[in-house]
């Protein structure tokens, strides 16, 4: 028996259990490798019901557990940590053909796994209000800022901000239309946030290294700049300028 | 780093640590002395999980304990999962870092259990291989842990403890005696839980755990073992781990309780249990 053989029939219930594990009295060990069958998927299953639990309500408990029965043997972990396995889960989703009619479902996967990510990312200082403000325009317009690394941002066209608040605050039921989500950690707890009306396409142009002004102009006309900044400076998403 | 305060781990009781506890245990920690974490659970970049443990640092022994380096396995170990320990190992100066005599990675996947292996004289040579690696990169003994199983292999040619006196005599290493751990083995595989602590080499083990189990069967009606660290430690456990300090003298013992973990003051009673027969023989 070798640990390919071992492991294969781990992540395969229909493969026969391998020859040469055994029961005390030298019997073969089937319902025994089962344990070991059951502890690998269970402990995934778990690992993935933590990550997005807004998921699982919209799509139920047991549809959950099926679904990700399938994700996690086509997509084992192939890293040691954890805490952000499921990284491939939202193009999962959006491939899954029972889920055809929920094609917003990849766009709230990926909130969820941005929302790990904020969490585990590295802690930066913010820059000051005063910095900030001591900036002229003119000079502000020209530079480029840097964002913290809890900062992330999803574009969507589902209104997938009302629909993760309306499943975890109990936020009014969701209307139509696309909704870009920031997500911002000020301290250690991050939390979405809907953007206004360009703010996708502004911070699009701010993570890609362009100049506020460059941003501004790709955000379009009536792109309400004071209440984006006083966004990201209330959720310490500017480190530095450059 | 100030988890230099703390360079050996005190022989007392400690327990696994878990966020929920963390106001607790500054308030309240009871006959608790020190904690262990998982090591992979904090090689995140930054957040609240590194900021907590940057403060029980300052207040408790720590012992970090990896899951995933996968020392049983066939495949040489991760390097960027090692460089990742000793980047955690050199930030907290832990006062123990163990791993599990168990495989958890084939080919790329892991597979976030411990897996057994058959005990021959190429595995020993392999894992002995692991754990002078892992000793060389973090420039520390480490401890290791012997592993819960449901079965066993036709082709061992030795038993548990003598495989693991084996590696310890190679390279060096301590020994984590997990006592859960031998009475689950013990059911499972048929041997005597008390002859296996007899023979366990006392003077290399560093720590001990004790942790809960729930009762299953299998197709012949044998009662099998299932560790899962869901419940309080078992009474007949309890017995064996008296006998084991009976035998050994007193260890650093930790609580391990992973799965429906219960409010502090279920920690404080299985803590205090293990300080009721540790204290009458420090």
């Amino acid at each position: 028996m070798t640990e390919a053989e071992f492991a294969a029939a781990l992540l395969d219930p229909q493969r026969p259990v391998p020859a040469g594990l055994i029961r005390p009295d030298g019997t073969p060990a089937d319902r025994r490798f089962d344990i070991y069958r059951n502890n690998v998927a269970v402990g995934l299953t778990e690992a993935l019901r933590a990550g997005f639990p807004v998921v699982e309500k919209l799509v139920g408990a047991a549809f959950f557990a099926a679904m990700v029965g399938i994700f996690l043997r086509k997509n084992p972990p192939q890293s040691r940590i954890m805490m952000l396995y499921g990284d491939k889960l939202p193009d999962f989703l959006a491939s899954f053909p029972p889920l055809a009619a929920y094609p917003y479902l990849p766009d709230v996967a990926r909130i969820e796994q941005s929302l790990r990510e904020s969490y585990h990312a590295a802690d930066v200082e913010p820059l000051s209000h005063e910095v900030l403000a001591e900036t002229s325009e003119a000079v502000l317009l020209g530079r480029r800022i840097r964002l913290a690394p809890p900062v992330r941002l999803i574009r969507s066209p589902w209104p997938v901000h009302s629909i993760w608040c309306a499943n975890v605050d109990g936020g009014p039921k969701p209307g139509a239309g696309p909704q870009d989500v920031l997500v911002l950690r000020p301290g250690f707890d991050p939390r979405p946030h809907l953007l206004p009306a360009g703010g996708g396409s502004f911070l699009s142009l701010l993570m890609g290294r362009a100049t506020i002004a460059e941003a501004i102009d790709a955000a379009g006309p009536g792109f309400d700049l004071p209440a984006v900044l006083s966004l990201l400076l209330s959720g310490g998403a500017i480190t530095g300028l450059e | 780093m100030t988890g230099t305060a703390f360079p050996i781990l005190p022989t007392k009781p400690g327990v696994g640590y878990k966020a929920q506890h963390f106001a607790s245990l500054l308030t309240d920690a009871g006959p608790v002395a020190w904690l262990e974490i998982h090591a992979e659970n904090y090689m995140g970049d930054g957040g609240r999980p590194l900021a907590q443990l940057r403060h029980l640092a300052e207040r408790f022994a720590l012992s970090v304990h990896g899951v995933g380096l996968s020392i049983g396995g066939e495949a040489p170990l991760d390097a960027g999962h090692l460089a990742r320990l000793k980047t955690l190992c050199d930030w907290l100066q832990p006062a123990s870092f163990s791993e599990h005599l168990a495989w958890s990675t084939h080919d790329g996947a892991y597979l976030n259990d411990l897996l057994p292996l058959p005990y021959t004289a190429r595995t020993v040579a392999r894992v002995a291989e692991h754990v002078d690696h892992v000793q060389s990169v973090l420039g520390r003994r480490m401890l290791l842990e012997n592993p819960s199983s449901y079965l066993a292999f036709a082709a061992s040619e030795m038993s548990e403890v003598e495989f693991l006196v084996e590696v310890a005599r190679r390279t060096g290493c301590g020994l984590l005696l997990d006592v859960n751990n031998v009475f689950i083995s013990a059911t499972n595989l048929g041997f005597t839980a008390m002859g296996f602590i007899e023979r366990f080499p006392m003077d290399l083990v560093g720590e001990i755990h004790l942790g809960g189990h729930y009762a299953d069967q299998d197709e012949g009606g044998a009662v099998v073992l299932i560790d899962n660290h869901g419940h309080p430690v078992a009474d007949p456990v309890w017995a064996l781990y008296a006998a084991t300090i009976a035998r050994g003298g007193p260890k650093p013992t930790l609580i391990e309780w992973d799965n429906d973990v219960p409010e502090w003051q279920a920690m404080v009673s299985e803590a205090a249990r293990a300080a009721a027969i540790l204290e009458p023989l420090s």
